[in-house]
Order: structure tokens, then C-alpha cells, then sequence
């Protein structure tokens, strides 16, 4: 806590209003309007609205094309997790090896942080694509049975890898920091026990990377989670047959698409607990390590 | 390094490589797809050298109205990508700035209250309310404005968290020197405050920049009209895999088009993006 302050009454108020009046407009007024219309079910014609309850919750919970989004979503945010966070380990442990070419390697690696989720997908879907990506001919040619515009497993396939892709970048930086500020001398006293790389790897530098990780999993499943809406619009619009319908997905399509209103609002405060409940794991790690480390 | 190791060496650089090729590759073949004509894109496979139509399909994309999206061309749309932008990097830095400073250098009933309030705003992404946010906008009038594009996007707990953390760290000192020299808050903050943050406030442009120029989902909420669409969200518009006359040179020089400002952002300015990245998400 600061000693000095500033003595005016009036000035600070005026300074946060702008910040406050977006919050309250933008963000708290339409999240209790989810919470209220959670609550309602409007007719299709929008003229009235009954209340009822926790029903439209137990809709949504018992609808089978939900449960099937939220094993998307899960099947989703989990590979496309493991996938960006394999991959950026694995280079940033390569380059932070490297003597020289540190530098033109970072900037080669970093850049696709900077493409939208969205043209990602498409990029990705160009290659692929059976009509005319380069990939995709090549499939057909050896014999697969390559169409991800039709084949649900495929179209999955192809969402994870754009989305992962997008996010390597930013698991590398996170990683080769994490990597950077491991001091030398534990890895030259490792040495000098005899500990091979490999090993100095698994002992030292791994255990120590923990926090990075954990923070970066995180990370990851909130991107997975809500950021990649523009992969999967651009490129599969939630099909074929639903296979990449994500949770984020499916309020969009219901609510904007379908106008079902109640069911929308109720998927939308489900999907806020599920936020509120990644960022307390996110903050209890901050805190764990402001208060350990 | 600790030992010579050629042979590792030769392995990371081995894979490095191809992680390399994998990251580039799908932006590069958009390029090469980018310079040649439709009838080449759709005579796969494609070869991997660029074609002999760059100047051609730059400029048509540049000065023929694109059918598909309403007419609009793609000066439009680079123009509006760049006011959602750059007002969403600019709002946010100015709105995250004034409220850091009321709520560090400043005591006052309400403070924790209205830093909380801030705070939860990170639980509440667009994406998990959006027909409500959509009601809100359109009671507004603010579909298809810039100002319904930019405004509701300019709140950032991050950025306000970033910055109460480095006026913490500014020494008392310094403080009550600038009260004793007869300085107000405003001049304290005008004088000291933002010539000291200069590095902070050009690392978060460069994330809030990319930040801005990625969005989507607002975007496609908000507007309606084809000519106050982004550059995103008229490149899906453009795309059609079941209609036979997409224009697929074009789509193709939109997409670098799409992609190329925030990719030279991050490139030209790596110190400040990487400093922003590290330190505005801890």
C-alpha cells in the first residue's frame, strides 16, 4: 500500500467512470439479463415471457445435443491442449539449446500468434480442402477417404490442428522464458554429476517449468474453450452433424441462429460458472506462487 | 552450453526446421495461391512457387467491387479493420491508465468495490453472453457504428492490473517530491506517471493491436451492412466451398491481406510484444 496519496475527493471518481460505465453497461448489465432470462421462456413470437423456474437448466442438461457439445468441447480443448503445449515445449527446449540462431528461430516461430483464429482455420481448411487443397488431393490420391467438409472425425481433426497451431506460438514464449530464467549453474552442477542432457532435462529443467505449465494449461483450455469460435465458424459452421458443435458454438447458433432465448441464456450462465471456475484455479496458482517462489 | 554436442545440435536444428516449415507453410501457400488465377487454384495440386498473377489479383482485389460481400471493396474493409483496431488499443491503454491511477495514488470510499467490479469483468467474456450483449447493442442503436465495434471491447482488467502493478512499484518518493514541488495529481500523471510507463504502453498496443484486429465474434454480432464489416469477417463471407463462382484469387488476397498488418506488428516490434505477452498475462 502506498504512504502518499493524493488528497482530492472528487478526482478519482472521474477518473474511473469511464472504465466503470463500460463495465456496468457492456458487461453487468447484459450477465444479469442472462441470469434473469435464464430463468423465463419467451413464446417463439417474443410477445410474452413465463417464469419457470430452473427449467430451462434441466433442458439444457438433459438434452442430448448439449451433452454431445460438452463432449466436444472436452475432446476439443483437450487435444487441442496437449497438442500447442507438446509442440512449444519441444521447440522452446530446442531453441533455448541452441548457441547461436536463438534470435532468427524465435522470430520464425512467434508470428502466428498474430493470425486470427478465424483465418487460421481457413488457412488450414485451404490445405485440406478435397476440392482443391494441395493436402487434400494428395489424401485422396493415396486412398483416404479424405472430405473433413463431410466426415465428422476429419472436420474434428482439422479444427484441433488450425487451433493449435495459432497457439504454439504462445506457449513457445511462455516455455522458453520459463526456460530462460533457470539458473546456468543448476544445469552445470547437474552436469558435473554426471547427469546427461536428456536427464538434466527430466530432473531439473521440468520440475522447475511446473509453474509455467500449469499457468499456460490453463491458458489453453480457456483459449480452446472460447477463443477458437472463429476456427470452428469459418470452417465447419458446428458440422457435419454437429461433430464440432463447441459449447460457445451452440449459444451462438441457438441463441443468434435459433432465437431460443431461454435455452441460450441458460447455456450462457453454465458457461459462466465454468469461467469463473477456471479463472479461481488460474488466480489460486498466481497467488500459490507469489507466495512461494 | 555445457558440452559440445554436434550431433544434438544437428537434431534440434533438424527439427527446428521443420517446426519452422510447419508454422509457415500454411500462410506461405496462401500466398502462392494469392498470385495465381482461379482456374490454376482449381487445378490442384497446386505448384509451390508463386504465380505470374500477383500485380493482377492485388489490384483487382484493390479496385474491382467484390460481388459476394455487397460491392464493398477491400480498401473499405482494411479501413474499418484498422479503426476497430487501433480504437480498441488506444481506448483500452487511456480507460486502464486513468483507472490504475485512481485506484493507486488515491484513497477514496468505494476503491476496492470498484476494483472488484473490474476485476470480474474477466469472468464475463463476450462469448458467454452474447444474445444478452446483442439486445443491449441493438436497444442502443449502436449496430453497424464503430462505436458498438470498439466500445464494449475498451474495459480490460488486464490492462488495469498491469498498470496498478508497475505504479506500485513507484517509490513514495518520488511522490511526495512532485507534491513538495507543487504539483497536482493531473501534472503528477501528465509529468512522471506516463513518461515512466512509456514501455509498458508500447508493449500492451502491441498485444491490444493484434488483440483488436483478431476479433470475430463482436464483429460478426454487430454489424449487419457489408461496408462496416471487418476484414474477417468478409473473408467468410467470401468463401463458399459449395458455390461454383467463388473467386478464389481474391479470397486469397484477402487472407494475407487479413493476416499481414498483425503478423508485421509482431515481427517489427518482437522486444515490445514479447515483454507485453509475458508480462500483461501474469
Amino acid at each position: 500500500m502506498r504512504r502518499t496519496t493524493f488528497p482530492n475527493k472528487v478526482l478519482p471518481y472521474l477518473l474511473l467512470a469511464p472504465q466503470i460505465a463500460i463495465t456496468l453497461v457492456f458487461f453487468f448489465w447484459p450477465a444479469g439479463q442472462a441470469l434473469w432470462q435464464s430463468l423465463y421462456r419467451e413464446d417463439p413470437w417474443g410477445l410474452s415471457s413465463a417464469f419457470v423456474g430452473l427449467d430451462n437448466f434441466t433442458r439444457v442438461l438433459t438434452d442430448p445435443n448439449y451433452l454431445h457439445s460438452l463432449q466436444v468441447t472436452a475432446a476439443f480443448s483437450a487435444a487441442t491442449a496437449v497438442l500447442a503445449l507438446a509442440a512449444g515445449l519441444l521447440f522452446a527446449v530446442m531453441v533455448d539449446g541452441l548457441s547461436r540462431g536463438k534470435r532468427i528461430y524465435q522470430t520464425l516461430l512467434i508470428w502466428p500468434y498474430a493470425v486470427a483464429p478465424a483465418v487460421a482455420g481457413m488457412l488450414w481448411l485451404f490445405l485440406f480442402s478435397p476440392a482443391m487443397g494441395t493436402f487434400g488431393i494428395l489424401l485422396r490420391r493415396a486412398g483416404v477417404a479424405w472430405d473433413p467438409l463431410l466426415d465428422g472425425t476429419q472436420a474434428f481433426l482439422l479444427v484441433t490442428v488450425a487451433a493449435a497451431w495459432k497457439q504454439v506460438s504462445y506457449n513457445f514464449i511462455f516455455f522458453l522464458a520459463g526456460l530462460q530464467a533457470i539458473p546456468k549453474s543448476l544445469h552445470e552442477a547437474a552436469a558435473i554429476d554426471g547427469a546427461s542432457p536428456l536427464r538434466r532435462f527430466w530432473t531439473v529443467a521440468f520440475p522447475l517449468l511446473s509453474p509455467v505449465s500449469f499457468y499456460l494449461l490453463v491458458v489453453n483450455i480457456v483459449y480452446a474453450f472460447f477463443d477458437t469460435f472463429g476456427v470452428i465458424h469459418a470452417v465447419t459452421g458446428g458440422g457435419p452433424a454437429k461433430a464440432t458443435e463447441t459449447l460457445v458454438y451452440k449459444v451462438f447458433n441457438d441463441g443468434y441462429v435459433g432465437l431460443d432465448l431461454g435455452a441460450s441464456s441458460a447455456q450462457s450462465v453454465i458457461l459462466m460458472a465454468i469461467v469463473i471456475a477456471l479463472t479461481a484455479v488460474q488466480f489460486r496458482y498466481v497467488e500459490k506462487k507469489v507466495h512461494y517462489a | 552450453m555445457i558440452e559440445r554436442r554436434p550431433v544434438a545440435n544437428l537434431v534440434s536444428h533438424f527439427l527446428l526446421v521443420i517446426g519452422v516449415l510447419v508454422m509457415a507453410f500454411p500462410i506461405y501457400y496462401s500466398f502462392v495461391a494469392s498470385t495465381r488465377t482461379v482456374a490454376e487454384i482449381l487445378t490442384p495440386p497446386l505448384p509451390l512457387w508463386p504465380g505470374a498473377h500477383f500485380v493482377d489479383n492485388y489490384v483487382q482485389a484493390f479496385t474491382g467491387s467484390l460481388h459476394r460481400i455487397g460491392g464493398v471493396n477491400l480498401g473499405t474493409l482494411l479501413f474499418n479493420t484498422t479503426v476497430v483496431a487501433l480504437a480498441i488499443a488506444v481506448g483500452k491503454i487511456i480507460i486502464s491508465l486513468l483507472s490504475a491511477y485512481a485506484v493507486v495514488f488515491f484513497r477514496f470510499p468505494g476503491r476496492m468495490l470498484f476494483f472488484w467490479m473490474i476485476f470480474i469483468t474477466l469472468m464475463l467474456p463476450v462469448e458467454v453472453r452474447i444474445m444478452p450483449t446483442y439486445q443491449v447493442m441493438v436497444d442502443l442503436g449502436l449496430i453497424d457504428t464503430y462505436t458498438g465495434l470498439t466500445l464494449p471491447l475498451m474495459a480490460s482488467a488486464t490492462a488495469t492490473f498491469l498498470f496498478r502493478q508497475f505504479f506500485l512499484t513507484i517509490p513514495d518518493e518520488l511522490v511526495e517530491a512532485a507534491r513538495i514541488d507543487g504539483a497536482g495529481p493531473l501534472r503528477f500523471f501528465r509529468d512522471v506517471l506516463l513518461p515512466l510507463s512509456k514501455t509498458n504502453i508500447a508493449a500492451l498496443f502491441v498485444i491490444l493491436f493484434i488483440y483488436g484486429w483478431t476479433q470475430y465474434l463482436w464483429p460478426l454480432l454487430m454489424t449487419n451492412s457489408n461496408d462496416m464489416n471487418t476484414i474477417l469477417i468478409a473473408l467468410r463471407k467470401m468463401v463458399s466451398f459449395a458455390d461454383a463462382d467463388t473467386q478464389w484469387h481474391v479470397v486469397m488476397v484477402t487472407t494475407i491481406l487479413a493476416l499481414l498488418p498483425p503478423v508485421l506488428v509482431v515481427v517489427l516490434m518482437q522486444r515490445w510484444f514479447v515483454k507485453g505477452l509475458v508480462e500483461s498475462e501474469k
